[in-house]
């Protein structure tokens, strides 16, 4: 258990205090959560996309720190009026370096932001029963990493109420 | 990193007013404390206090006489039971590994509770690898010692026990005489440790009557410099030093005495000391406004630790739902209110504060939990503006939060 320092770079700490994007979306066409509070690291993306399979707007909602916030306003910002294609080939170190670079033991909030887009994508697509030929069909690395994550928070909570009862 | 760093504080330009409130990690040192300590850089008692010199001899003089006022405070019977170290992280390893070194011969087994700070629950830890075992005692919600399971844990082969006498993350006064007994009840040879940093100056506690074997003491928790604490150790009570070196008049740690930081840490125990009920009721009261004015004033707050007179009277810990407690400490920062959280975002999947997991807090509770601790030097236009800035900070990071992880 030990403590890092977090020099947070000057745009980090900008979307902290002025976060683009920040809210809940009506209209959305699809919505995808990554994480868990129990992690302390929860992000949701409400994403409009129109017949084109572009992106018109994107929004989301973060419970986490600033990194996290950071990351997932970043997304917000990079996909809009993306082709769905190309929003799928946003990789997390991207979206790190689109933030002006972050602490490493901060890199899980860009990996969380990107998986959480990646979700929205794929539930998308699920959603009306297709398959584009460019969405594999295995979990890319941030999906996997974020399924990790919320695992983790299971197995946690778990051991939790396992100790309540001893 | 450091152009980082300089943004960071240049994004702080302007704030109407500057609390401290994160003396659990390190603290602002008064004024008179530091005049009390800057001759001996240069003036007096500089020299080395075993060499036959004038400076080495007013050097010894000055650390028996600081060592007399701290032994006077505690209660000791002895000069030679306090022994200074470079803080409590120090005082606690010697505590434990020493009390290990020495008592190996009779037993293994070590206890201490689920809550200890983590410079005793690393130290046990380490001394597994060496073959001695921890047991951790579980707390109740408000994080007191469940002492049937204390007696249950406790055999012949126990040499050690260690307890905070006021936990340093939620306050709890523990049972710590009613511990004491069940421990040399079943074993009259156990070593009996407390961590006393908390409850130095805060609550009123002696270790003549407490009958602890060893007590650590810190001094930056009562606003004394960083860099220096103290491990008392009962007359009797074989503690192996755990560093080689040269040894002087600490018999206990090796190297040259710090003079000027043993000067510090005996002035902060004199202000702390001098009206001692007078500054625990004002630290009390200060700490009361601020809760009584955050409940009021923000919703679904939840205070984690005992709310009766079994709390140390500085110390405030609180849990904001839908709230992330790193982003909370930045927001508050920027609005020069300085606290610390228990939350456990500067790291990949990890726990938050074991502490507030060990009173059952659920984890997005422990995440949003932030530490405040008052001192007597805060006024309550401090706590005031405190209380201005709080519920804003709270709002609009649980703005950020929105309705992520309502259904979740």
């Amino acid at each position: 258990m030990s403590r890092i320092p977090l020099p947070y770079n000057p745009k980090v700490l900008e979307l902290f205090r002025n976060p683009k994007n920040l809210g809940k979306m009506e209209d959305a066409t699809v919505t995808a959560v990554a994480g868990n509070p129990a992690c302390g690291d929860m992000i949701t993306f409400y994403l409009k996309i129109n017949e084109q399979e572009v992106i018109e707007k994107a929004s989301f909602e973060s419970y986490g720190c600033a990194a996290n916030i950071a990351t997932s306003s970043i997304v917000t910002e990079m996909i809009k009026g993306m082709k769905l294609e190309d929003a799928w080939k946003v990789s997390w170190k991207s979206v790190t370096e689109a933030v002006g670079g972050l602490p490493s033991v901060k890199f899980h909030c860009g990996i969380l932001a990107v998986g959480a887009l990646k979700r929205a994508i794929r539930k998308y697509y699920k959603d009306r029963g297709a398959t584009p030929n460019w969405l594999p069909e295995e979990h890319s690395f941030e999906e996997k990493q974020a399924l990790e994550e919320e695992e983790l928070a299971r197995v946690l909570s778990r051991r939790m109420k396992l100790a309540e009862g001893k | 990193m450091i152009e980082n760093v300089r943004e960071l504080l240049k994004a702080h330009e302007g704030i109407k007013r500057e609390v401290y409130l994160d003396t659990e990690n390190s603290s602002i040192v008064p004024q008179g404390v530091i005049e009390a300590m800057l001759p001996y850089y240069n003036q007096r008692a500089y020299g080395n206090p075993t060499l036959t010199h004038k400076p080495g001899w007013e050097a010894l003089e000055t650390i028996m006489e600081c060592t007399q006022k701290i032994a006077n405070f505690l209660g000791c019977k002895a000069l030679e039971e306090v022994n200074f170290t470079p803080g409590e992280t120090e005082a606690n390893n010697l505590a434990l590994m020493g009390t290990a070194f020495s008592m190996r011969s009779k037993g293994k087994k070590i206890v201490i509770s689920e809550i200890e700070p983590i410079n005793i629950i690393h130290v046990t830890d380490m001394l597994q690898k060496y073959g001695f075992s921890t047991t951790k005692i579980p707390v109740d919600e408000e994080g007191f010692l469940k002492l049937e399971r204390l007696k249950e844990a406790v055999d012949k082969e126990t040499i050690l026990a260690s307890f905070s006498i006021v936990n340093n993350e939620i306050g709890t006064i523990e049972p710590i005489k009613e511990a004491l007994e069940i421990v040399k009840d079943r074993n009259p040879e156990a070593i009996f440790h407390v961590e006393a940093s908390d409850a130095y100056g805060k609550i009123s506690f002696n270790v003549e009557n407490l009958n602890v074997d060893l007590a650590t003491v810190s001094s930056y928790k009562i606003l004394g410099p960083r860099g220096i604490g103290a491990l008392y150790v009962r007359e009797g009570v074989n503690v192996e030093r755990i560093l080689e070196g040269q040894i002087g008049t600490q018999k206990l740690w090796p190297g040259v005495e710090n003079t000027p930081l043993i000067v510090g840490f005996a002035k902060a125990s004199e202000l702390a000391f001098q009206s001692f009920n007078d500054n625990v009721n004002y630290m009390r009261r200060l700490r009361d406004k601020l809760l009584s004015g955050i409940t009021e004033r923000v919703p679904d707050v939840r205070l984690n630790g005992p709310r009766s007179e079994k709390r140390a009277p500085d110390n405030l810990n609180v849990s904001f739902l839908k709230c992330e407690g790193e982003a909370l400490t930045i927001e508050l920062s920027l609005s020069g209110v300085y606290v610390s959280s228990g939350s456990a975002c500067s790291r990949r999947l990890l726990q938050p504060s074991h502490v507030l997991v060990a009173i059952g807090r659920r984890f997005e509770e422990a995440h949003g939990s932030i530490l405040m601790k008052v001192t007597r030097y805060h006024t309550e236009e401090d706590i005031n503006y405190v209380l201005e800035v709080i519920p804003k900070a709270v709002q609009r990071i649980r703005g950020i939060t929105g309705s992520t992880g309502v259904e979740g």
